[in-house]
């Protein structure tokens, strides 16, 4: 009857609906009142949305970046300042869109020649060279000190709530733009430089274009996110922004879900995200070991990622054993 | 400051950093894997030296063989049960890899040793020499990490295990004909990489206060020295350490100490596109 009912519906269309589903849950958190629920809904979409990002280059593309924390910062920094400035909300998101934009597709023009272990040594420079820059560039960014961000109007639970919305958009258009992507010219491109990039220009994918296309995608998302976090939080420093674990992080949440799909990034932020509120919660002490043991299982047990897993097997193990179970009655 | 000043403290620091980066340079080099761990291993070194001279009353040069050791242990240990699985992987996925084993090693670390700084002091008073002031801790810190430099080369040069490695690095088809057991050598270089990396705690361990909250900072500098210096060769790591070393002391003469570490990471990312194999080209590991 099940199997049925699923033969019917169009390929992947359940996962569509339950990643639908999904996203009007954490939509709905505000209706309960709880902060801490909202606030988890907050960290979600924000970490789907910078793992959808991130699958451009990392999952289409194959090119292992680590340079999300820079993106991320950069978007808090420019966010802060803007605002600081006397830009409204919403200009001053647009701006650090724009400006980490701007700057991924510069970057990408350079860095993107590196490949391999060169270019996952680059990627991670990038996010201590623009840390250090920010933090030693005190008249503009408050150095260490770090930088007070103007408080969002609104009573705490509002502002939750605008937060919230204002990420989930983020997480809508990167999904669209994934979907986007993934249909078209660019994610066919990009899947073939996936496979062999000489073979891919050869034919004649314009591979540098290409590249840059995905790595400012990358890039994008993150910024908007970095303001908006700026916004919500209020004050944010050097280390905080550019954080190595964020960059790590961020990847590991793709690889968990499954690289290189729509849906894939969105179920392993979700995923980490809980976990991780999970351990803090319990294991307060011992909560990075266990993110690290997270990592090291999903390398051996999961190398495609949560996606990958056949559940059909499952659902037959479990009538199979219940067929036995009957039939032994 | 004058100019022998800085370039002494250069020297220095110089090689320190060839130390710090040299075993990392190894494992790059042989097993393709860039290791997150590094700069873990480092503090390793450096608490277990300061645990054995505050508590058992042990210099660091005495223990740092019985330190050097244990990090080893826990190299291969790490090499053989976990990264050997996924050895030939992408880069994304070692480097994911070797980044969990870093938080748990990590953690660990914190936890049990906490990460208050500590510095082994050994009270040796300083030298002055035509207008140069060095502490002498310092000169003795230069003197075993360019030691320890100098007998990774000699054993890559003239032991069997060392040209085991180095034929594994240049080719590791033909080294499995040969009768090399790659895996093996795999252990053992990620072995000596730790090794490396243990060894130069101890001695940083009686230089500066070491801590948990440097180990992004020692990674960090092994990755700046390998791509200045090329990759995989001791002379290569030697050459970076020393250019950094040189480089971080003049441009914190110039720009100011803060700016130092940021000169070191543009300098670095410059050549990357440049001149990706470094000062001194790839070769075999000799």
């Amino acid at each position: 009857m099940t199997s049925g009912l699923l033969g019917r519906l169009p390929a992947g269309a359940l996962g569509y609906a339950l990643c639908a589903l999904w996203i009007a849950l954490l939509a709905a958190s505000p209706l309960t009142g709880d902060n801490y629920l909202v606030r988890i809904a907050v960290m979600i979409s924000m970490f789907s949305a910078m793992a959808l990002s991130w699958n451009f280059i990392g999952g289409f593309t194959g090119y292992p970046s680590f340079s999300t924390a820079a993106f991320f910062g950069l978007g808090c920094y420019v966010g802060a300042i803007a605002q600081r400035n006397g830009l409204p909300l919403f200009a001053a998101w647009a701006l650090a869109t724009l400006f980490v934009a701007a700057f991924a597709a510069l970057l990408g023009l350079i860095i993107l020649r590196l490949k391999g272990h060169y270019f996952a040594i680059g990627s991670i420079a990038i996010v201590e060279v623009t840390r250090l820059l920010v933090s030693s560039w005190g008249s503009v960014t408050g150095g260490g000190d770090g930088l007070n961000v103007p408080l969002m109007q609104g009573s705490p639970g509002a502002v939750a709530a605008q937060v919230l919305y204002a990420m989930l958009g983020v997480l809508l258009v990167a999904f669209a733009a994934t979907l986007a992507v993934q249909r078209g010219r660019l994610g066919f491109g990009l899947r073939c430089i996936h496979q062999n990039e000489d073979a891919a220009d050869m034919v004649g994918v314009d591979t540098t274009r290409f590249k840059i296309a995905a790595y400012t995608l990358s890039a994008l998302f993150c910024g908007t996110v970095g303001a908006i976090y700026a916004s919500w939080v209020g004050y944010i420093d050097p280390t905080d922004s550019f954080s190595i674990l964020l960059t790590i992080k961020v990847p590991v949440m793709a690889l968990l879900g499954g690289p290189g799909t729509a849906i894939g990034p969105v179920l392993g932020a979700g995923v980490f995200v809980l976990l991780e509120e999970f351990f803090w919660a319990n294991f307060l002490q011992w909560n990075r070991a266990i993110l690290g043991g997270i990592i090291v299982f999903l390398i051996f047990f999961l190398p495609g990622g949560l996606l990958k897993i056949d559940y059909r097997r499952f659902y037959r193990r479990a009538a199979e054993r219940r067929a036995a179970g009957k039939a032994a009655a | 400051m004058d100019i022998p000043q800085i370039i002494a403290n250069g020297i220095v620091l110089g090689a320190l950093y060839a130390c710090i980066a040299v075993g990392f340079s190894l494992v790059w080099g042989v097993l393709n894997v860039i290791n997150m761990l590094h700069g873990s291993f480092i503090i390793l070194g450096g608490y277990l030296a300061y645990f054995a001279w505050a508590h058992l009353g042990l210099y660091p040069i005495l223990v740092l063989p019985v330190v050097a050791l244990i990090v080893f242990a826990l190299g291969y240990l790490l090499q053989y049960l976990f990264i050997n699985k996924v050895v030939t992987a992408p880069v994304l996925t070692t480097l994911t890899l070797t980044f969990g084993l870093d938080m748990i090693l990590y953690n660990l670390m914190t936890v049990y040793f906490t990460a208050t700084p500590r510095r082994v002091t050994l009270d040796v008073g300083s030298l002055e020499l035509a207008g140069v002031f060095m502490p002498v801790d310092r000169l003795i810190g230069m003197g075993l990490a360019l030691l320890l430099t100098g007998l990774l080369y000699l054993v890559m040069r003239a032991s069997t295990i060392g040209r085991a490695i180095v034929a594994v690095r240049m080719d590791r088809q033909a080294a499995a004909l040969m009768g090399i057991r790659v895996n093996r050598i795999y252990a053992i270089t990620f072995g000596i990489g730790a090794l490396m990396a243990g060894a130069a705690g101890t001695v940083f361990a009686m230089v500066f206060p070491v801590t948990t909250n440097l180990t992004g900072s020692f990674l960090g500098k092994a990755f700046v020295v390998c791509v200045i210096g090329g990759l995989g060769s001791v002379p290569g790591a030697l050459v970076g350490g020393l250019a950094l070393g040189l480089i971080e002391s003049f441009a914190g003469f110039l720009f100011g100490p803060q700016h130092a570490i940021t000169v070191g990471f543009l300098l670095m990312l410059l050549l990357l596109l440049v001149r990706p194999t470094g000062l001194i080209g790839v070769k075999g590991y000799e």
